[in-house]
């Protein structure tokens, strides 16, 4: 399964967090630190030209949802021991386009190479929603993202690797919205008013 | 009631400010974190006040925003969950989903208890409504499956049924697995319509939904046989599907599942290399070479294509990805496979080079493979070489890769330890080199273990502590006190003891820790026992040899014996005498350095430094000190005491200590072994009992028999023992994790960064072409012994065995269950689905004719069941009785039966191949060995 999303800034300024277990904001926090500056400095030390892959087992530990399935499993030696065994193969691959980073973190479940495309397909789908996405889109498209990002990935698993249709799909989710609020979803909102 | 609160101004509570509207704020004033931490209070003292609007577009756009705050600025939103349920009945569609984003980022049942509240309300999003669009069950299942626990998940089990036939099939299914995994209660209701989905008729996007369910279910379960009646759908889509998202899940389960049924393997076997030949897709190829290495491993020509194809990746120049993923997969191949990583040999080196990280740590993992007996010195001399002229970080992972490899089980690679002791000395010469803790450790283990590597091991040690350079680099101070020991412990392999002395008294010690120099003393008052004792021999040896000298001198009238002393002393033995004036001047020495020492304010120093003191003393009081011709130094009985003192003091010689020594002594009598001890640990709480441990290292020296007896004979309860091995581990044998630390010390010698490295890669290349070739090894001499202790020598073991209680894994028994239609556990859909079964049991029999009348595979499992088809059931009713009576196999067996008759209906032949894969003498067959390679 996918475990985390992760989209951040070249500065490691976060931009979009998903996490398909459940963590707290404090282990948010620093695991997307770690993601971004972590121990041999991982995103922002690897030049441009090199491969996408990173080993992320000692950042992100045993996969929180397998070991649910472990009902017999909760004994700290056993965990150990099933570590040792099982090498649980979390990995993160990223991908750096422009200012932001786009990385998923995936157990040994998802196919390294699949994963570099789902993101393609992230990335592509941005752009056609946003005509051209840049930073500042998906800063501002909060909601947005989250429902572009849902019709991707479900619960950490992949359902939708088709551009068109997530689109497709998201379009019909904010028609309904419009539709669903004639009056402004914001009546009182003044835009800018406290802006700068 | 927001103009209760505080004191808002009139501005404020006219007009909310909107999500976008703090965005913009926040990124105003993100130059500063005081600013950034100001704008986030201020935005979430608003977001306080108007989530307790009771106006729900205020709430909403509050929610909004807190959401937003939580998940990119890390704050915490329990507080608000209850405000979030309160928005779920909204009839505005934004409302609810707004509210839904907000509880499945921040939801979890181990911190928030509120969302049984909202059963009701998810019941009523789940339910098959024309109101119920799309974008509103979604979000409501996506909470479900991040949030929803064991109770809940339970309860809605029954609701998830009819989305997992509509539409939102995908979506549902994913929130399904989630449920199994928090509930295994749930699988008797969601399983069956989750099987139903693998079948053709199905959507594309559900069969990929469903197929991606059960590679997490089967990946994950520590015993994946319940999913083997599974294997002809997935055999199915494994032949039929294009959809390479498909295909992968399905090697994947196929990967989990083949080692439970070996014959899945031959079955696979055509599919697979049609997809490895044929498809363009690298994902999808790295797949299939995975589950080749994997499960196919025994299939020579499969292997031989999986192969080929790393080839291809490993020389796809412009993409670091494959390269990189090409190196891993030859990992895998294991030692079994040497020829094909030889094959790549050039490639794997070239690798070392990359400027990429994954990719060089790959291949030097390989190279590490690679390593035999007959290669080592040729690999790790040319590692080393390498070491020095690459980037600190990687050095050191050459260092550590090679301290481990050769260090492993006793160093069972190792046949020439003068090379491989020399070795650790050029690596504690590595510029970079951070592995002093490990070098230390192997210096010392060599110098107990292997008796004849203890000459070299000194003149190792002896370069070490003349060179002034290292001195000052805190990595190597390790290094030093070991090598201070060994050149102490085993002074007898030195050959110039002065030398030694001055090395070990240099000026420059003054830079190392107090405690690496207490070992440097400590060496010193060895040396100066050796050299003392040695002297006093060899004039003994002399007045015997001499007297019988005399004897003959007198016989051949000849005037020798009236020689000067040390004119007598040179000619005993060139290369052995000491000199009385050597001898003296030694001391001198010694006693001019050392002095001031007594002196020092670190307690360590000042005693060894006494001690040595001491000792020059009492040698100096001594009545021969007054260079007495006369030979009645062997009738002095003070020194022969003194001498026979110093040697009993040092002659006892050192060894490894076994991991087990204490389980050998017995328990003394009135010792309660499981006494609880927390008392005491309350008493003693505030008493630090951890001395630093070098300590022990210096102790060592001192009084090697006592602290060995002081380990020995108490066994004490785990942790205790626990914090005994961390404080004594020098005695316990097993090497423990090196620590890594990053190397900043500056630089003692240009390190030669400038030196072209592809050059560099062309050497290693070329000189290693001859080496990796496994040669036979024709040692030039035989290994020398190395003391290896029992069993537990070396290899460590974690002492766990695995536990077999996978079996009540509730998940695993309840899938068991479902697949194997268990009939105590009746539900609605089981009925449904039984009810279906025997409706098609009438085409059964005709159906089972129909495959067997043409057996396809030329095996002689088909084809014996092909003869006995009709009389097949009722026989193996009778061997299982026979056999082991289990229960389970027998019901594996019919429900296997049941599976492909029933999908028999939309596939045809396919499944009538896949019908000879799980015979039910296979599946019975006793031990299912469990395969931990994925």
């Amino acid at each position: 399964m996918i475990r985390a999303v992760i989209v951040m800034n070249t500065q490691g300024k976060p931009r979009l967090l998903k996490f398909y277990e459940f963590q707290p904001p404090e282990k948010q926090q620093e695991l997307t630190r770690s993601v971004f500056a972590g121990q041999g400095a991982l995103l922002s030390g690897r030049p441009d030209n090199v491969s996408n892959f990173v080993e992320a087992d000692a950042i992100f530990g045993p996969v929180i949802f397998s070991s649910l399935l472990f009902v017999s499993f909760v004994a700290e030696i056993t965990k150990k021991k099933k570590q040792e065994e099982f090498k649980e193969g979390t990995r993160l691959v990223y991908k750096h386009l422009a200012t932001l980073y786009f990385v998923f973190v995936f157990d040994s479940c998802e196919n390294e190479l699949a994963m570099l495309d789902l993101i393609q397909v992230l990335v592509e789908t941005l752009d056609r929603c946003f005509k051209n996405v840049c930073e500042l889109d998906i800063v501002f498209n909060f909601n947005k993202m989250h429902t572009i990002l849902d019709e991707i990935i479900f619960g950490g698993q992949v359902l939708e690797t088709s551009s068109e249709r997530v689109l497709k799909a998201v379009e019909e989710i904010s028609r309904l919205e419009k539709s669903s609020s004639s009056v402004s979803f914001v009546p009182k909102s003044v835009s800018g008013r406290f802006g700068r | 009631m927001a103009a209760t609160s505080s004191s808002p101004s009139l501005v404020d509570t006219l007009f909310q400010r909107s999500l976008d509207d703090l965005i913009r704020a926040l990124r105003s004033s993100s130059s500063s974190s005081v600013l950034e931490a100001a704008a986030i209070a201020r935005a979430l003292d608003e977001i306080r006040r108007e989530i307790r609007s009771p106006d729900l577009d205020t709430k909403a756009v509050a929610l909004q925003k807190l959401t937003y705050l939580a998940s990119l600025h890390h704050l915490d939103m329990s507080w608000a969950a209850f405000h979030a349920l309160e928005l779920l009945p909204s009839p505005s569609l934004p409302h609810p989903r707004v509210a839904y984003l907000a509880a499945s980022l921040s939801f979890h049942p181990s911190s928030t208890d509120l969302l049984p509240l909202a059963t009701h309300q998810l019941r009523k999003h789940l339910a098959p409504s024309p109101s119920n669009t799309p974008a509103l069950v979604a979000p409501a299942l996506h909470l479900l499956a991040l949030a929803s626990s064991a109770d809940l998940a339970c309860h809605l089990a029954s609701d998830l049924l009819p989305i997992l036939s509509g539409p939102l099939r995908p979506k549902a299914i994913a929130t399904a697995l989630r449920a199994f995994a928090v509930c295994p209660d749930a699988a008797p209701v969601l399983f069956k319509p989750l099987v139903d989905c693998l079948s053709l008729s199905s959507e594309p996007r559900a069969v990929s939904a469903a197929v991606s369910a059960f590679c997490e279910l089967a990946l994950a379960a520590p015993d994946p046989s319940p999913y083997l009646p599974l294997a002809p759908e997935f055999y199915r889509l494994l032949v039929d599907s294009h959809n390479n998202w498909v295909l992968i899940k399905v090697l994947k389960i196929f990967a989990r599942l083949a080692p439970l049924e070996p014959r899945l393997a031959v079955r696979i076997h055509d599919p697979v290399c049609h997809l490895l030949r044929r498809s363009p897709a690298k994902s999808l190829v790295f797949e299939c070479i995975r589950t080749v290495l994997s499960s196919l491993s025994d299939h020579d020509a499969a292997v031989r294509l999986a192969v080929d194809k790393i080839k291809e990746f490993l020389a796809s120049d412009d993409d670091p990805n494959l390269r990189y993923l090409g190196l891993q997969a030859l990992a895998m191949l294991g030692p079994a496979y040497l020829w094909a990583v030889e094959e790549s040999r050039e490639v794997v080196i070239q690798s070392l080079n990359d400027t990429d990280t994954n990719i060089r740590h790959e291949a030097l993992c390989l190279i590490m493979g690679m390593l035999c007996e007959s290669n080592v010195v040729e690999i790790c001399n040319l590692l080393i070489k390498y070491a020095m002229k690459s980037d600190p970080d990687f050095a050191n992972e050459i260092l550590d890769a090679v301290l481990a490899t050769c260090g492993r089980n006793v160093y069972e690679l190792i046949v020439d330890f003068d090379w491989y002791v020399s070795l650790l000395g050029e690596m504690a010469r590595n510029p970079h080199c951070a592995k002093g803790d490990e070098i230390e450790r192997q210096l010392v283990d060599i110098g107990l273990r292997v008796r004849d590597a203890r000459p070299e091991l000194v003149l190792v040690a002896r370069d070490l502590l003349i060179d002034p350079a290292p001195l000052g680099n805190p990595f190597l101070c390790r290094v030093l006190s070991a090598a201070a020991w060994v050149s102490g412990e085993y002074v007898e392999s030195s050959r110039n003891l002065l030398e030694l002395v001055e090395a070990l008294l240099q000026p420059r010690t003054n830079r190392l820790s107090s405690l690496v120099r207490a070992v440097y003393i400590q060496a010193v008052f060895k040396v100066v026992t050796f050299s003392f004792i040695s002297f006093i021999k060899q004039i003994q040896a002399f007045d015997t040899k001499s007297s019988a000298d005399r004897n003959a001198a007198f016989e051949s009238e000849n005037g020798v014996a009236t020689a000067d002393k040390a004119v007598i002393f040179d000619s005993i033995d060139n290369n052995e005498t000491i000199k009385h004036e050597s001898v003296s001047h030694l001391l001198d020495f010694v006693e001019t350095t050392v002095g001031p020492l007594s002196e020092c304010d670190d307690v360590e120093i000042q005693e060894r430094a006494r001690n040595v003191l001491g000792l020059i003393h009492i040698i100096r009081e001594t009545r021969y000190w007054d260079i007495v011709a006369e030979h009645g130094l062997t009738r002095d009985k003070k020194i022969s005491e003194i001498v026979e003192l110093m040697e009993a003091a040092f002659s006892e010689e050192l060894g490894p200590v076994s991991t087990n020594a204490q389980k050998r002594d017995t328990v003394p009598e009135g010792l309660i072994l499981n006494e609880n001890l927390s008392d005491l640990a309350e008493i003693l709480g505030d008493i630090d009992v951890t001395p630093c441990t070098s300590i022990l290292f210096s102790l060592r020296c001192h009084h090697p028999t006592e602290t060995k007896e002081d380990s020995a004979p108490v066994i004490e309860p785990s942790s205790l023992l626990a914090e005994h091995r961390k404080r004594h581990g020098l005695y316990y044998l097993p090497t423990e994790k090196d620590e890594v630390e990053s190397n900043d010390y500056p630089l003692a010698s240009d390190p030669l960064l400038a030196v072209s490295h592809v050059d560099d890669a062309k050497d290693i290349v070329k000189l290693t072409a001859q080496s990796f070739i496994p040669r036979k090894a024709k040692p030039t001499k035989p290994r020398p012994v190395v003391i290896r202790l029992d069993e537990g020598d070396g290899v460590s073991r974690s002492g766990l065995t695995m536990v077999k209680e996978f079996k009540d894994d509730l998940l695993s028994g309840a899938i068991r269950n479902v697949l194997l239609g268990n009939e105590s556990k009746p539900s609605s859909s089981r009925d449904m689905s039984s009810d279906r079964t025997s409706r098609r049991g009438e085409n059964d029999a005709s159906n089972n004719n129909d495959l067997f009348s043409q057996p396809k595979e030329s095996n002689a499992l088909d084809g014996r069941k092909h003869r006995k088809s009709s009389s097949r059931k009722s026989r193996h009713h009778a061997r299982h009785k026979e056999k082991n009576g289990s229960p389970g196999n027998e019901d594996i067996e019919e429900t296997s039966h049941r599976h492909s008759t029933r999908s028999s209906r939309h596939q045809g032949r396919h499944k009538h191949r896949q019908r000879g894969d799980a015979p039910p003498d296979v599946v019975s067959q006793e031990p299912v060995i469990q395969d931990f390679l994925l």
